[in-house]
């Protein structure tokens, strides 16, 4: 094999291992795509992010045109500008897919999530908490004597920030929706 | 219903093995003539075989197996059709809608299993739905980059009868991906055409899945421009191998000249094919000086691994055909004076000459009789070439010569072992006349060679040439070359006389271990009227050249041996 001018063994690269890195910074982008309702339609969006590699940061489906049989999921999702690319590309080549949004590069957009927080506490803390739910505009869902269910609506920052208040004041437990979200203005002219 | 939907999408052929989720269907198979089903003996047999009816008819292949067994089974043939974009469409039984998810016998998952390994797939719940699945099921495989697809079909809903839905009639609106390519975007491919010092079109399946039209006006347009063109494997016979712009196919296995070409050009323009990893080598030392542009009906193809700067998204013929017009339009230019000067470069690189090897008189060299092959089947304008997967495959797509698209079928993306002789099958039984070679190494062929029941059951006189050096070659080579020699499980022990396992189905057997003998048994081989298993032992040791080493980039290949200049004989030396 001297011909070849390669040492026996060498070679520690993997052909598979040939991915450059583009160095490029992560970026958050809210995608929001319009589906077929039908059986099986959230795992083949749900099996592209696992099966690819690619990031779920949240996610929220349900049926928004019962008549024409369409879903809306909205996700959340982190990648380099090639990978949300692509993200984009594999999700629009699925058949059950009518539409891709990129929210955040079409325009502006509303996004809101809906949190419900379990809060134990009872004396001052329990006093704190009501009142600092006041000022997030959280709203009191169920009540006992040592404890409350506060439901808070917002921007994913904004449940954090109020999450991250009650802990201290007795947080036992939390339930968030993921993002919903929709373009600002007019009707968008491709819906 | 199954069959008169079958019927209506023109359906004449069917692969499949029966079981008890699926008798219904095969009952109704039984009382009619139109459509032909051909009983193979395991079902990834099957898909494989209508992969190999698709890629030689540009028709959808079609499959019919049962539940369970006969769906997972069928999972290797449907992820080798997704890698190589083969239209598919697979009909699976499934058990009784009210036994689904009770583990019943031969219940499996199917609609879940096959998610990720087909293009679109179906659970059908209703009868009425039936039809209309499979249409559309059908216009799914086949509209814009095609592929597998699968309807799972409980037994009862097989049973239940219903109205029918004729073709015309089913929802097929929604997928319609689009075939017209971005004017603008042309135009300014057309710009860099005539301006480019140093162009080249790198060529993929693309081309052969657009169709023959695809084809003509790739030629028309490399005729025009007079600019070298390359092809990926799975692009091969678009542009004929003949023809004298043609550099032979690049990548790992590539020829020295087209994989420099591709390193040195200054524009790239890719036809259909997707930046595979076999290809590019080391990315960011991929045609580092190049603009590229990049034509494919998929979107997610473009910007996917390599940035392209002109993507054009669309159907290649009815790209090509746009940007011939255009070109045309504005006056046919080239820059000639410049693509002269590269072809004087590319005529340097090919004075290397990388396909040569040390002949032997002693042994047979697996070029050696792909080369004797070649010259004694190329006449044979219906010569179709299947392929097993490995060092035989690479050396059939450098020695072999591929003058029209739908000759080669070939496992590509997958790089399945066991691919080729069942799609030979396919390829026969949609060309009863034609020559139908699977060109194979021992290894691969076992994988599959229960199909040897089938070849001999419908009298197809498929030639199964086996290259058998008794090692899984490339294996060996990679062992040889990256893992210090240590040859871990890559021979193969205990090999079957192959004359007498022919004989034992019923089928032809030629061993060949002479060279003087070659010409002579493949005469023989090409003169038998059926299957032939032709065994040709080859020197055990031969490594596939050349090779661009992974992790390297196209300037860094391997040559091989016979490159040394010391090494060969003058008299020896063999050209292509």
């Amino acid at each position: 094999m001297s011909a070849l001018k390669i040492k026996k063994g060498s070679s520690k690269h993997s052909a598979y291992n040939l991915r450059s890195n583009f160095g490029e910074e992560s970026e958050t982008h809210t995608l929001a795509v319009l589906v077929d309702n039908e059986a099986g339609v959230l795992a083949r969006v749900i099996g592209l992010f696992s099966g690819r590699g690619y990031n779920i940061d949240s996610l929220t489906v349900a049926e928004v045109d019962h008549q024409g049989h369409l879903s809306r999921i909205t996700i959340v999702t982190t990648g380099t500008p090639q990978v949300i690319e692509q993200i984009k590309a594999q999700l629009g080549r699925i058949v059950s897919v009518h539409e891709v949004h990129d929210l955040t590069v079409e325009g502006s957009s509303v996004e809101r999530e809906l949190a419900l927080l379990k809060v134990d506490g009872k004396g001052e803390k329990r006093v704190e908490a009501l009142r600092l739910a006041d000022i997030f505009r959280a709203n009191v869902v169920d009540s006992t004597l040592k404890s409350f269910v506060f439901q808070i609506t917002g921007t994913p920052d904004k449940v954090d920030a109020f999450a991250d208040l009650m802990r201290p004041l007795g947080l036992s437990e939390i339930a968030r929706t993921g993002v919903a979200a929709l373009s600002r203005g007019g009707t968008d002219p491709e819906e | 219903m199954v069959v008169q939907a079958l019927k209506d999408q023109g359906v004449d052929t069917v692969f499949g093995y029966p079981g008890g989720a699926v008798l219904p269907i095969y009952d109704e198979v039984f009382q009619q003539n139109d459509i032909r089903h051909i009983l193979v003996r395991h079902e990834q047999g099957a898909v494989h075989a209508a992969e190999g009816y698709a890629r030689a008819t540009g028709k959808p292949g079609v499959v019919l197996v049962t539940s369970g067994p006969g769906a997972t089974n069928a999972v290797t043939g449907l992820t080798d059709a997704l890698m190589d974009s083969i239209p598919i469409v697979v009909l699976t039984g499934q058990v009784p809608t009210f036994m689904i998810g009770s583990d019943a016998f031969q219940e499996a998952d199917t609609v879940g299993i096959t998610r990720p390994c087909t293009k679109h797939n179906w659970l059908v719940k209703d009868t009425a739905e039936l039809p209309d699945i499979i249409h559309q099921a059908f216009h799914v495989a086949t509209a814009g980059r095609p592929g597998p697809v699968l309807v799972d079909i409980p037994k009862d809903v097989q049973f239940a009868s219903a109205e029918y839905t004729p073709k015309t009639k089913a929802k097929t609106n929604h997928y319609q991906p689009r075939t017209k390519g971005d004017r603008d975007q042309i135009t300014a491919l057309v710009e860099a055409l005539e301006t480019a010092e140093r162009p080249i079109f790198y060529t993929g399946g693309g081309v052969i899945n657009s169709g023959n039209s695809a084809s003509q006006l790739l030629r028309e347009l490399v005729e025009a421009t007079q600019f070298p063109i390359t092809s990926t494997l799975m692009g091969l016979g678009a542009y004929p191998a003949s023809g004298k712009n043609w550099l032979g196919m690049l990548g790992m296995h590539g020829l020295y000249e087209a994989n420099l070409a591709m390193h040195d050009c200054d524009l790239m323009i890719n036809i259909g094919a997707r930046f595979d990893d076999r290809i590019t080598g080391r990315l960011d030392a991929f045609s580092p000086n190049s603009r590229k542009a990049h034509i494919d009906i998929d979107p997610s193809s473009i910007n996917k691994v390599i940035h392209v700067d002109i993507p054009i998204i669309g159907d290649i013929a009815h790209v090509l055909e746009d940007l011939l017009n255009i070109w045309k339009a504005r006056g046919r230019k080239t820059n000639s004076a410049a693509v002269k000067s590269w072809w004087s470069q590319i005529e340097e690189w090919k004075k290397v000459r990388c396909l040569d090897f040390q002949p032997s008189k002693k042994t047979i060299k697996p070029q050696h009789a792909l080369m004797r092959l070649e010259e004694l089947t190329k006449h044979r304008k219906d010569r179709f070439i299947c392929t097993e997967v490995g060092q035989h495959q690479m050396w059939a797509a450098q020695y072999l010569g591929f003058e029209d698209p739908n000759h080669w079928m070939t496992s590509g993306g997958l790089g399945t072992m066991g691919y080729g002789f069942p799609a030979s099958i396919g390829v026969q039984m949609a060309h009863p006349e034609a020559l139908v070679i699977n060109v194979a190494g021992e290894a691969s062929w076992l994988m599959n060679m229960q199909e040897m029941g089938t070849a001999v059951q419908y009298r197809l006189p498929v030639k199964q040439f086996i290259l058998n050096n008794e090692r899984l070659g490339m294996v060996r080579q990679w062992q040889e070359l990256l893992h210090g020699e240590r040859y871990s499980h890559s021979w193969s022990e205990a090999l079957p006389d192959f004359v007498k396992l022919a004989e034992a189905f019923g089928a032809k057997g030629i061993l060949c271990t002479d060279p003087n003998d070659l010409d002579d048994a493949i005469m023989e081989m090409l003169a038998y009227d059926g299957p032939v298993i032709f065994d040709c032992l080859v020197e055990k040791h031969e490594n596939c050249f050349p090779m661009i080493p992974s992790g390297e980039p196209h300037n860094k290949m391997l040559l091989g041996e016979a490159s040394t200049k010391d090494t060969i004989g003058s008299s020896g030396a063999v050209m292509v």
